[in-house]
C-alpha cells in the first residue's frame, strides 16, 4: 500500500484503506472506498454522507476514467478526501488536482521538486472543473 | 483572425517552459522513454522511422502571413527546408532533433502558435471549412465556434486521457468541405425556423479500419449550451468507451455498439446534469471571439471582371478559384500538388512566398485545407493575374484542384512508423501518368493511405487506395465510390490488390471506364453511382 505523498487537506486522514464498491454497499459503517476504473462513481452518491475517503485507482496512467469519477463525486458535493492511487505520474498531477483530487499516493514516489512545479505551474485554465478555479472566460468578463 | 490576449499567450508560454523541463528530464535520464512518450505526444512530437517528427497545430486551418513566414523559417532552421501540410490542416516537420524541439515551440509561441494536443488520446486540433468567411453559401463564419472549442478543449483536465484520440470539425454551410461527418464530433452551425443559430451535433464518425458516417444525435443545440453538450458527449465517451482494444476505442465504436438512441439518451442525461454545473462560457465570450473574425474591409464598387486572354491563367482560374461572397473578390486555392510532386510538401521559400502574397493580396490571411493545399481566401480579382504569375514562377501554379493530380496521401512508409506501404511514390506515379488527361477526366478526388489507419482518407476518395502488407510485400487495394461531402459515402473495394505498378494501371483503367460511360456533365463519382461496380471490375480484372 503506497504512502500518501501529497495531501491538500488539514483534517485527520482516514486510517483504514478503502474497501471495494461491492463491500462498501454491504458494510453500513464503512467510511472509505476504493474505485476501480470500471466502477460507476454514481453508485456512491446515495452514501456521500458517511464517506470520508474515496481512493480512485489508476492501474495505468493512460486509463482516464478516474478523472470523470472524481468530477462526478465533486459535482455531487462530496467533500471528503479524494485520493489518486496507482500509476500516478508527475505530469498528470495538475489535471488530477483540477478534477478534485486532494491527496496523492503514487505507487512510485515522485520527485518533490518536479511535483511542486507541476502543481503550481499553470495558474489559469480555460474551463471550470472541480478545483474552484475561475476559468479564463470568467476573468475576461469579470 | 483570432488574436491572443495575455491569458492565451501565458498558457502557451507556460507550455513551452513545461516541455523544456520535460525534455531536460528525458535528456538527463530522469524519466524513461516510456514515461516521456505520452508527454512528447501531448506536444505533437512523434518518434518516426528516421527522426523525430513535430506536428504543429493550425487551429481550424487559419494562418496569418507572420505565422506562415515563421513556418517557413522553422523549416529552414530546424528541418531540411521543407514542411508538410496534413489532412488535419496542420503542418509537420519530419527531421527534428529532440533537443531543439523546445526552441521550435518557443519560436511558434512568438507568433501565437503551438503544438498542443496535436497527438495523444485527447481532443485534437479542431478543423473547419477552408473557405470560412469567404464562401457565399455559409450561414455564418464557423471559426469563432471552432475557437471556442479550441479554448474549451485545451488542457481539458477530464479529457486528456481518453480511450483514443478525438477529432472535431465545425462547418456552417450545407456544402461540407471539411468531411464533418467523418469526425468523432462534427458540428454544423445552422439557423432554425425562427432565425436563431444553433449547433447540430453529429457524433461517432471516423475513418480508420472501421469507417463510419456520424449520425446526427441532436439537430439543434442552442449556442449558449454548445460547450456543455460537447462536455456531455465527451464524458459519456470517457467513461464508457472501450479501453480493452485500441482498435475498438474510438467513439464511433461506442456509438455503434450502444446504438445511436442509447448513446444519445446517456448524453442527454449527462447534459441535463452538467447544465447545473456552470461549465458553459457566457455568450459574451463568443461575441468577443466573433469580433476578431470580423469581415476584412472589402472595397466596394470594384470591377468583377477578369482578363482571361492568357489560356494557362484562364485554366487555373476556372480550376482553382471559388466565387467569393464579396463582389470583385475570389478565393484562391494554391495547389501543393505539382505533377509528380509530394502531396502537401512545400519548401521554406515557397512557404514564405505564400506568406508574402497573403500579406499583399489576401488581407494577411491563409488557410490550410484538409486536401493539403493552401487557400488565399480574399483575393481582389484585379490582382489575380499578377498573383498567378508569382505563384507559377515558384512552382505553385498547378491548375488541378479536385482533379486527379490533387491527391491526398499520408506520409506512408517513407516516414511513418505505423505504415505498411509507401504512399508518396504511388501518388507521384499516378499524378505523372494521368495528369496529362486531367481536364478530360474532370473532378476526381483520389486519396491514398499507407495503412489501415486511413490518414490519407482512402475511404472517402472517389478513388481510394489502401496500402497493406501482404506477406512482407507492399500491396495496394483499390476502392471506388467514396465521398466526403454532404452526400458522404464510403468506398467499396474492387477486389484483389495490386503491386505498385499494377495499382497505377488499375486507376488508369477505372478512369477509362468513366470516360467511356460518362453522360453529359457527370463526374467520375456520378457515373460510378449510376453504373455501379461491375463495369469497373470487368475492365480492371477482365
Amino acid at each position: 500500500m503506497a504512502e500518501v505523498q501529497f495531501r491538500f487537506r488539514s483534517d485527520e486522514p482516514v486510517a483504514d484503506p478503502g474497501v471495494t464498491v461491492d463491500a462498501f454497499g454491504a458494510q453500513s459503517n464503512a467510511a472509505a472506498v476504493r474505485l476501480e476504473p470500471g466502477d460507476d462513481a454514481r453508485d456512491l452518491l446515495p452514501h456521500l454522507g458517511r464517506l470520508r475517503l474515496v481512493e480512485i485507482n489508476f492501474p495505468v496512467f493512460g486509463d482516464g476514467r478516474g478523472y470523470s469519477a472524481a468530477r462526478i463525486l465533486s459535482e455531487a458535493g462530496y467533500a471528503g478526501e479524494l485520493r489518486a492511487v496507482g500509476d500516478v505520474l508527475v505530469d498528470q498531477l495538475a489535471y488530477l488536482r483540477r478534477c478534485g483530487f486532494d491527496a496523492f499516493a503514487p505507487e512510485v514516489p515522485l520527485d518533490p521538486t518536479d511535483a511542486d512545479a507541476a502543481f503550481t505551474r499553470y495558474g489559469q485554465a480555460y474551463q471550470p472543473a472541480a478545483d474552484g478555479l475561475r476559468p479564463i472566460w470568467a476573468l475576461r468578463h469579470g | 483572425m483570432y488574436k491572443y490576449d495575455s491569458y492565451d499567450q501565458q498558457l502557451v508560454d507556460t507550455r513551452v517552459a513545461e516541455f523544456r523541463d520535460q525534455v531536460r528530464r528525458r535528456l538527463e535520464g530522469h524519466i524513461t522513454e516510456d514515461q516521456f512518450k505520452p508527454l512528447r505526444l501531448m506536444n505533437g512530437l512523434y518518434l518516426q522511422l528516421h527522426a523525430y517528427m513535430l506536428r504543429v497545430a493550425v487551429p481550424y486551418g487559419t494562418l496569418s502571413s507572420a505565422q506562415m513566414r515563421m513556418l517557413g523559417d522553422i523549416a529552414d532552421k530546424y528541418d531540411r527546408g521543407y514542411g508538410h501540410f496534413t489532412t488535419r490542416q496542420n503542418i509537420q516537420y519530419n527531421w527534428i532533433k529532440l533537443e531543439e524541439a523546445p526552441d521550435i515551440l518557443a519560436d511558434l509561441a512568438s507568433v501565437e502558435m503551438h503544438a498542443i494536443q496535436t497527438s495523444g488520446n485527447c481532443i485534437r486540433n479542431t478543423t473547419s471549412d477552408q473557405y470560412a468567411g469567404a464562401a457565399a453559401d455559409e450561414v455564418v463564419d464557423p471559426r469563432p465556434y471552432a475557437e471556442l472549442i479550441r479554448q474549451w478543449s485545451t488542457f481539458h483536465p477530464e479529457f486528456s486521457f481518453l480511450p483514443r484520440k478525438f477529432k472535431m470539425a465545425v462547418i456552417a454551410s450545407d456544402t461540407d468541405r471539411a468531411a464533418m461527418r467523418l469526425h468523432d464530433i462534427g458540428i454544423q452551425i445552422v439557423r432554425n425556423d425562427t432565425g436563431e443559430l444553433g449547433a447540430a451535433f453529429y457524433v461517432g464518425g471516423g475513418m480508420g479500419r472501421t469507417p463510419m458516417i456520424a449520425p446526427c444525435i441532436n439537430p439543434f443545440v442552442p449556442l449558449d449550451r454548445m460547450i456543455t453538450y460537447a462536455e456531455a458527449c465527451l464524458r459519456v465517451y470517457n467513461r464508457h468507451g472501450r479501453r480493452d482494444n485500441k482498435y475498438k476505442a474510438r467513439i464511433k465504436i461506442l456509438v455503434h455498439e450502444l446504438g445511436k438512441e442509447e448513446y444519445t439518451r446517456q448524453v442527454e442525461a449527462e447534459f441535463a446534469h452538467l447544465l447545473t454545473q456552470g461549465v458553459e462560457p457566457p455568450l459574451a465570450e463568443l461575441e468577443r471571439i466573433k469580433a476578431q473574425f470580423a469581415e476584412p474591409p472589402f472595397e466596394v464598387g470594384i470591377s468583377d471582371e477578369v482578363d482571361r486572354s492568357d489560356p494557362d491563367f484562364a485554366l487555373w482560374l476556372d480550376t482553382n478559384c471559388l466565387p467569393h461572397k464579396a463582389p470583385g473578390y475570389i478565393a484562391v486555392t494554391i495547389s501543393l500538388k505539382p505533377v509528380g510532386g509530394i502531396p502537401g510538401d512545400a519548401s521554406a521559400d515557397q512557404i514564405r512566398l505564400m506568406a508574402d502574397l497573403a500579406r499583399d493580396h489576401s488581407f494577411d490571411e491563409l488557410r490550410v485545407t484538409h486536401a493539403q493545399n493552401i487557400v488565399l481566401p480574399h483575393v481582389k480579382k484585379a490582382d489575380l493575374y499578377a498573383l498567378w504569375q508569382a505563384l507559377d514562377a515558384a512552382g505553385l501554379g498547378t491548375a488541378n484542384l479536385d482533379r486527379i493530380g490533387d491527391i491526398i496521401a499520408c506520409p506512408g512508409l517513407d516516414y511513418c512508423s505505423l505504415a505498411n506501404a509507401r504512399s508518396i511514390p504511388v501518388a507521384q506515379k499516378i499524378s505523372e501518368r494521368l495528369s496529362p488527361r486531367s481536364e478530360e477526366i474532370g473532378e476526381l478526388k483520389l486519396k491514398i493511405s499507407g495503412c489501415i489507419n486511413a490518414c490519407g482518407h482512402h475511404h472517402a476518395g472517389h478513388i481510394g487506395i489502401l496500402g497493406v502488407d501482404r506477406k512482407g510485400v507492399e500491396n495496394y487495394q483499390l476502392l471506388l465510390g467514396g465521398c466526403e461531402g454532404a452526400d458522404t459515402s464510403l468506398g467499396t473495394i474492387t477486389g484483389p490488390g495490386f503491386d505498385e505498378d499494377g495499382i497505377v494501371d488499375a486507376v488508369d483503367r477505372a478512369t477509362s471506364v468513366y470516360l467511356a460511360n460518362k453522360q453529359g456533365a457527370e463526374r467520375f463519382l456520378d457515373t460510378y453511382r449510376r453504373i455501379g461496380m461491375a463495369p469497373f471490375k470487368e475492365a480492371i480484372y477482365g
